[in-house]
């Protein structure tokens, strides 16, 4: 009998998975809170990695293993990144038969760019959207299966939280139609988590207004283990906004775009001058914390406000047209300029969560039968994530759960007393009925917006140990306050304001581990830069944050990293970063 | 000199049976607000200009960058993305008008039902039906040529701008609108989507196929990615045509 799973999310790990087990004849009912086709793996802009070697620079999946793990400091266990750079030119092979219009070479074979952290051309893309062409295949290949039967669709729901049984065991999800408000619990044999990253937690980001982060909330409140929350990735490029910041790919510097600011009345490019060996393509931590150097050390932002250039100006416009078109068209949009012609202004902004739920080797929670895979997951990224790897760890976490989710689901197929659903279903009623009467002074989207100007302020690029407190007192001022939210809107359809009140709860709770986490960790490591503690410190900290909830609030443990395939070395992007030794 | 203010003309509806009615609001005017900041704005203070406390105004958005298609709505009579008109451009006389779309049904206020497209995906059997996704190898070659025509096509991010410009779209037809067709043009394109273009094409000859596209391009004028809509019809239609003399000829 074929096992009977829920995706929650459908970007591209939900969708990867959905696909992989519709594919092994199983059946899917996937939920997500947007139509699946706009999810936010659609702004995922540059490319995705693979050592296909096109390019005759002697590039392999052993580089590219090296890169991502001297990239992410050495705090992501070894042996599932290893397999994530195994599978990845398989993975861009996989997506060129699915029709994804990847960019091609006169010979009509794959192109590929450079991005951050490398020195090889190892990144597929088509034109500057490729992470909606991916989802896009994928959202294709599903509606393949919806159309077959085997993938049930429910869009527009909103997961409010697991439901387990009386060993603890996920045996489904509760869920909220998010039209008619109608709350209702769906059993499955096992449930994927996979709704991508917290950006909302902090305000503006770089993330679409989905990513509240509030499912993964909500399974770390049933007790789902939450691993290196505090290792926050700052894009070093966005267009500051009032809504949110919009991105600006790294694509843009891999085809010869440069960063500069005015020093003594002439042009800076001062990534080039401080990191001769990479240039403006250092990862993404060092280039942030440069132009924050430049911004706010130095004093020299453009006009004196928070921005420096980012320029392609000196390039071939066609050439840019056809590589990165869609990101400069954004830019003219929203800027109103061309930066075909004038250079764009741009700034450090939230972009991408490397801590997430924990999960062992086959993407599994420490709660049996919670899966959990993209951007939600902490596995592949360490302490920074390089370019273009993103949209590659959605891929592979989602092919690799479906063997583990399809012998999981075999072993507990046999049904859950209907009990366990009855009772989810009413606290999460119960938990609704409260929020209508909520009548207080206080307006839950200013609330949103004070809590995001903290963690943006405290908890980013520059971390110091009296303000991560400070934010965390203010995390617990901002839950107090939450209960003296008044409901502007009552209505009993498609309330948005209402589910709102619940996000906001959820995203107090994740930041709580997110601070803390921070705040507990006495080094800098990656995207983690503490200027009291400015060094790496493996002895004491190569270890991964856990934090489990617990009513009082997080209680912290930690693991030590499986550092068995390359031996730690010092991180440096000044000079070139040299072979991996081997580990002992 | 006096704070300039924007003011928001929004058609508001609480339910898909009830009536629609307006309601104005009044903001600040800064000039790097878009449509999206400001019913954000509104959300954090819901009083309309006449000082009436209401409900925040319901809409769809996710990216804001205008890749997900999710905000797309009727601006000063034209539809378009909410995120991507800008306060300063979009205003005319400090005012602005926003209307949910006409073509689809209205869930609440701005939020409208587009699910119709996404059937219309899958009764087009918009995909490349691959083997399987293991290991097989590179994909077939394609010319750059072919790969800069085909991505056009692929940034469809199924918006609906193209329907609700479209008079063929109305209640009293079934057509599927252009994008449906723009991505069996793509499908096809593809080296191994061509060899199954005709179980697309087949659904594109049935009820709301090609045949209802009147011609009168409107799809084309605002498409917010300039995708070469008339182009696609013209070929698939060429495609449907030959397909029809064949079947006639030998089957």
């Amino acid at each position: 009998m074929p096992g009977q799973h829920i995706v929650v999310g459908g970007g591209l790990a939900g969708l990867t998975t959905a696909m992989k087990l519709a594919e092994a004849g199983e059946k899917v009912d996937l939920f997500s809170i947007v139509p699946v086709k706009r999810s936010h793996s659609v702004c995922a802009q540059g490319g995705i990695n693979g050592a296909v070697n096109t390019k005759g620079e002697g590039d392999s999946p052993a580089i590219h293993f090296d890169d991502s793990i001297y990239g992410g400091d050495f705090l992501a266990h070894q042996p599932p990144v290893k397999g994530m750079c195994d599978a990845a030119p398989s993975i861009i092979y996989l997506f060129d038969r699915m029709g994804v219009m990847f960019n091609r070479t006169p010979e009509g074979l794959l192109d590929f760019r450079r991005f951050g952290g490398t020195k090889h051309h190892r990144t597929a893309f088509a034109g500057a959207t490729t992470g909606q062409q991916l989802l896009y295949a994928l959202d294709e290949q599903v509606r393949r299966y919806e159309a077959s039967g085997l993938v049930r669709k429910f869009e527009g729901f909103e997961m409010l939280s697991i439901v387990q049984d009386e060993s603890g065991e996920c045996r489904g999800i509760c869920a909220i139609d998010t039209r008619s408000l109608e709350i209702r619990a769906f059993p499955a044999d096992d449930v994927m988590i996979a709704t991508g990253g917290p950006g909302l937690v902090f305000g503006r980001s770089t993330q679409s207004l989905a990513n509240t982060g509030s499912a993964v909330s909500a399974c770390y409140q049933q007790g789902t283990t939450y691993a290196n929350g505090e290792f926050i990735q700052v894009h070093p490029t966005a267009m500051p906004g009032e809504d949110k910041n919009r991105l600006i790919s790294e694509s843009i510097r891999g085809e010869g775009g440069r960063v500069w600011t005015y020093k003594d009345g002439k042009p800076w490019y001062f990534l080039e001058e401080m990191y001769p060996a990479y240039g403006n393509l250092v990862p993404r931590d060092i280039a942030t914390r440069a132009i924050y150097k430049v911004v706010y050390e130095m004093k020299l932002g453009v006009d004196g406000e928070p921005l420096v250039y980012l320029d392609v100006s000196h390039l071939d416009p066609e050439e840019l047209n056809r590589k990165v078109g869609g990101v400069l068209e954004i830019y003219e949009k929203f800027a109103g300029e061309d930066p075909r012609k004038v250079p764009m202004k741009i700034f450090p902004a939230m972009h991408y969560s490397m801590g997430g739920l924990w999960v062992d080797y086959t993407q599994h929670t420490n709660v049996k039968g919670l899966f959990a895979s993209g951007e939600c997951d902490f596995q592949y990224h360490g302490a920074n994530r390089l370019g273009a790897n993103s949209l590659l760890s959605c891929v592979y976490a989602g092919q690799i759960s479906e063997p583990a989710m399809v012998a999981y689901a075999k072993g507990h197929q046999s049904s859950a007393s209907s009990k366990i659903y009855d009772a989810e279903v009413a606290r999460q009623r119960e938990a609704f009925d409260k929020i209508y009467k909520m009548d207080g002074p206080e307006n839950v989207f200013s609330l949103w917006r004070e809590l995001g100007d903290w963690m943006t302020e405290n908890v980013t690029v520059v971390r110091f140990n009296a303000k991560l407190k400070a934010t965390d007192d203010k995390i617990m001022e901002l839950k107090d306050r939450w209960g003296r939210v008044g409901l502007n809107d009552r209505g009993k359809w498609a309330n948005q304001e209402l589910l709102f009140v619940r996000h906001l709860y959820n995203m107090l709770e994740l930041a709580r581990p997110i601070t803390l986490g921070a705040l507990n960790r006495n080094e800098s490591r990656g995207a983690h830069y503490k200027p009291d503690f400015p060094e790496r410190d493996d002895q004491n900290w190569l270890k991964s944050t856990l934090a489990h909830w617990t009513s009082d609030g997080p209680r912290f443990s930690y693991e030590p990293v499986d550092v068995g395939l390359i031996k730690p070395r010092a991180r440096r992007y000044d000079v070139d970063k040299g072979a991996p030794a081997k580990a002992a | 000199m006096a704070e300039q203010t924007i003011t928001l003309r929004i058609r508001r509806q609480d339910s898909p049976e009830s009536a629609s009615y307006w309601e104005e609001f009044e903001l600040p005017f800064k000039a790097n607000h878009n449509v999206t900041s400001m019913l954000m704005e509104i959300r954090r203070n819901p009083i309309t200009r006449q000082g009436k406390r209401t409900s925040p105004v319901v809409f769809e958005a996710n990216c804001l960058e205008e890749v997900c298609g999710a905000c797309s709505m009727v601006i000063n009579g034209r539809v378009r993305q909410a995120c991507s008109a800008l306060a300063a451009t979009v205003s005319q006389d400090h005012s602005v008008t926003l209307e949910p779309m006409s073509k689809f049904p209205v869930i609440r206020d701005l939020w409208v039902d587009r699910s119709f497209m996404f059937e219309s995906l899958k009764k087009a059997h918009a995909w490349i039906p691959i083997d399987g996704t293991y290991d097989l190898g590179p994909g077939p070659r394609v010319s750059p040529e072919t790969q800069e025509l085909a991505y056009l096509f692929s940034r469809c991010m199924t918006c609906g701008c193209c329907l609700e410009a479209c008079p063929q779209v109305n209640e009293h037809s079934k057509f599927m609108g252009a994008a449906v067709i723009g991505q069996v043009y793509l499908m096809g394109e593809h080296p191994t989507g061509k060899m199954h273009q005709d179980e697309r094409l087949e659904a594109l000859m049935g009820i709301g196929g090609i045949a209802d596209c009147g011609n009168a391009q409107n799809c084309v004028e605002v498409c917010p990615k300039g995708i070469p809509l008339t182009t696609a019809i013209a070929r698939v239609g060429g495609q449907a045509s030959r397909k029809w003399l064949r079947d006639l000829f030998f089957k």
